[in-house]
């Protein structure tokens, strides 16, 4: 295949009408919500004060709470992956957000589900129904880390509103746990909270990312699980594709780097990337990197989930191996929004967590790695020593 | 829709549909009540509407480039009803599905992704032999799930385990204690589960398995599996008071 770089700017996409939400196709779940709330069948709580409104697939608004938020973690994540949801936090914290990081929390159990098969659609609405009284219970408001932990509670959620029989069964087995039925107003990913707050991100900017192409790959159950709930902007690939994500590279002044691969998933297939990582691989770097190389040579890709990172970026060793063309650093977009902003590359972002050779990348940044991870090794020491316990958050943000 | 006879040349048993039959020692009725069970789940009716053979779903599917694997087909056999066609998909087919629900872009608002997230559970709670062999290897991820609440943990990232992603993955390994005392959220200052979760919580969990049938499918897929979460699940429950 050549190297054909002619693409249409995204800029110069045709812009179409704003959709209007009073011809969406599909029901507004939350207004089922608000009734089976009013008669009495479950508790629906409420996007906390101050919110910032975005705009769904078919024009709908969607509240994004600010704050006072129950950070959902993510298996993948915390397990293998940990500057992913450390650069959540990291956000948070910098903007001064007050959240709760809970121990309260289970997984959704949807990766082993989608895998195995092993549970059912009454423990998986039990499972997050328990999660969803356990933020309850503290006022905070869920802010869902995983993509696919995302689309199973929004799938959970419109099962909860049309079945009675699984609501009655729920209910019965939440009364078990001393907890009342609830579900959220919104089920929130935290992307959407960095594209709602991509403006003051780009605002607190240290780096300058305009030398930066980022390839965007939109996690699957992000956006094609109850599609209608994710969000588009109009000004955004003219509101054709799903706007969270790319719209945060943009605010920091990257080159967004199109393919025509977009819209396919990155090969994690739930029971591939255990136990059949063959496909994993292949369809990783075959049908995503190697075309993002070829299309667009971005420095970097970005996504929004857990599965995505971890197969795009451990899947090109092997590939690598087989004189494939790869060798491009996978982030998210916490991690890529955190550098930006002048989190550590280490203490923070823990890029050492990561398969693909990224310093290039942060060389490109501005980002003296060498000296950075020569400061982590310090902490390492301290650690090792046991002169401190833990590495704290204000070591990490130690100059 | 309906369950029309075959052409007889087709199959061994009268009564089955148009598909050749690969799996002539189960009984053609034992394949209905399977289907019937599919059809009974109450997401049923939102995961198929018919099928126009347009193909999306196929090309936008990634099992589909790797795996002698089709959703039109798992479509298309549910809308026929063809009895003996689901019973082979169930058993050869559906564990090639990523799960991704890029097929959900169908054109008639089907899942085939959905659909086989019901065959598959369906061939787990019955034990079939095929739902086992793919579940080889992948027990030691439900027991993680079931009785920690993560699903994966750091300490699963052996170098045996993933020698394909690399020798950082040794790197990880030898530094795993320290590295995650490096991390600042203190729920992660863990090696054996993803995040730190509370007692009350796993038992809360237990709870949530014992009394939504979970256990009874895990017997079916895996008696020894079985056998050693209920241990650790009692053990757990009958400390806090709770009997089983």
């Amino acid at each position: 295949m050549t190297t054909d770089t002619t693409f249409i700017p995204l800029s110069e996409i045709r812009k179409p009408p704003v959709p209007n939400p009073e011809n969406a196709p599909t029901e507004d779940i939350r207004e089922v919500l608000y009734e089976l709330e009013a008669a009495g069948e479950l508790i629906v709580q409420r996007v906390p004060e101050p919110y910032i409104e975005v705009m769904t697939k078919y024009g709908r608004t969607k509240k994004i709470p600010e704050q006072m938020t129950w950070h959902h973690k993510s298996c993948g994540q915390c397990g293998h992956i940990p500057g992913y949801s450390t650069s959540i936090f990291w956000l948070n914290r910098q903007f001064g957000m007050n959240y709760v990081d809970p121990y309260d929390q289970t997984s959704c159990t949807a990766w082993n589900y989608y895998a195995s098969a092993t549970s059912n659609a009454v423990a998986q609405a039990s499972v997050a129904s328990r999660n969803f009284a356990a933020a309850y219970a503290t006022g905070y408001f869920p802010m869902i880390h995983c993509g696919t932990s995302y689309g199973h509670y929004k799938e959970t959620r419109m099962e909860l509103a049309h079945h009675k029989d699984l609501r009655d069964k729920v209910r019965d087995i939440m009364g078990k746990l001393n907890k009342p039925l609830v579900v959220p107003e919104e089920i929130v990913h935290y992307s959407e909270w960095i594209h709602a707050m991509r403006d003051r991100i780009a605002q607190r900017q240290t780096l300058d990312f305009t030398g930066i192409v980022a390839s965007i790959h939109p996690a699957c159950h992000y956006y094609k699980l109850v599609t209608e709930d994710a969000i588009y902007d109009p000004d955004i690939y003219g509101g054709q594709r799903t706007a969270t994500v790319t719209g945060i590279v943009e605010s920091l002044g990257a080159t967004v780097g199109d393919y025509s691969t977009f819209f396919d998933c990155c090969g994690f297939g739930f029971r591939h990337i255990l136990v059949q990582r063959d496909f994993s691989r292949s369809f990783a770097t075959q049908r995503k990197i190697e075309i993002m190389k070829e299309e667009a040579n971005p420095d970097v890709v970005i996504t929004h989930d857990t599965g995505c990172v971890t197969t795009l970026d451990k899947s090109q060793f092997a590939a690598k191996a087989h004189q494939r063309n790869v060798g491009v650093p996978v982030l998210s977009d916490a991690q890529f929004a955190a550098l930006a902003m002048g989190a550590h590359p280490y203490r923070v972002v823990q890029l050492h967590w990561h398969a693909t050779d990224y310093t290039a990348l942060l060389e490109k940044m501005g980002i003296d790695w060498e000296k950075a991870w020569a400061e982590f090794e310090v902490d390492l020491g301290r650690l090792e020593r046991n002169e401190i316990e833990f590495l704290s958050w204000e070591d990490a943000d130690a100059k | 829709m309906s369950t029309t006879a075959p052409p007889a040349a087709f199959t061994a048993f009268p009564g089955a549909t148009i598909s050749p039959n690969t799996y002539v020692d189960v009984a053609y009725e034992d394949k209905l009540a399977l289907w019937e069970e599919v059809k009974a789940d109450d997401r049923f009716p939102d995961y198929l509407y018919g099928c126009y053979e347009c193909g999306i779903c196929v090309a936008s599917c990634p099992s589909a480039r790797f795996y002698d694997f089709s959703p039109r087909k798992i479509a298309q056999a549910a809308a026929r009803e063809d009895i003996e066609l689901i019973y082979e998909q169930m058993n050869d087919d559906v564990w090639n599905c990523s799960q991704c629900f890029s097929c959900n872009r169908c054109p008639r608002q089907n899942s085939p992704g959905g659909l086989i997230t019901l065959l598959r559970e369906v061939a787990v709670r019955n034990g079939l032999g095929t739902a086992k062999e793919a579940l080889e290897g992948y027990g030691r991820v439900v027991y993680k799930i079931m009785t920690t609440g993560t699903q994966i943990s750091p300490d699963m990232l052996q170098p045996d385990a993933f020698p394909d992603w690399g020798p950082d993955v040794e790197k990880t390994s030898d530094n795993l204690d320290v590295w995650r005392r490096a991390l600042p959220p203190e729920t992660l200052h863990t090696t054996e589960m993803s995040w730190v979760v509370s007692e009350e919580t796993l038992i809360e969990l237990y709870l949530i398995w014992l009394h939504s049938d979970v256990m009874d499918m895990i017997a079916e897929a895996d008696e020894g599996l079985h056998m050693i979460i209920l241990d650790v699940m009692e053990e757990t429950l009958e400390d806090a008071g709770y009997e089983i």
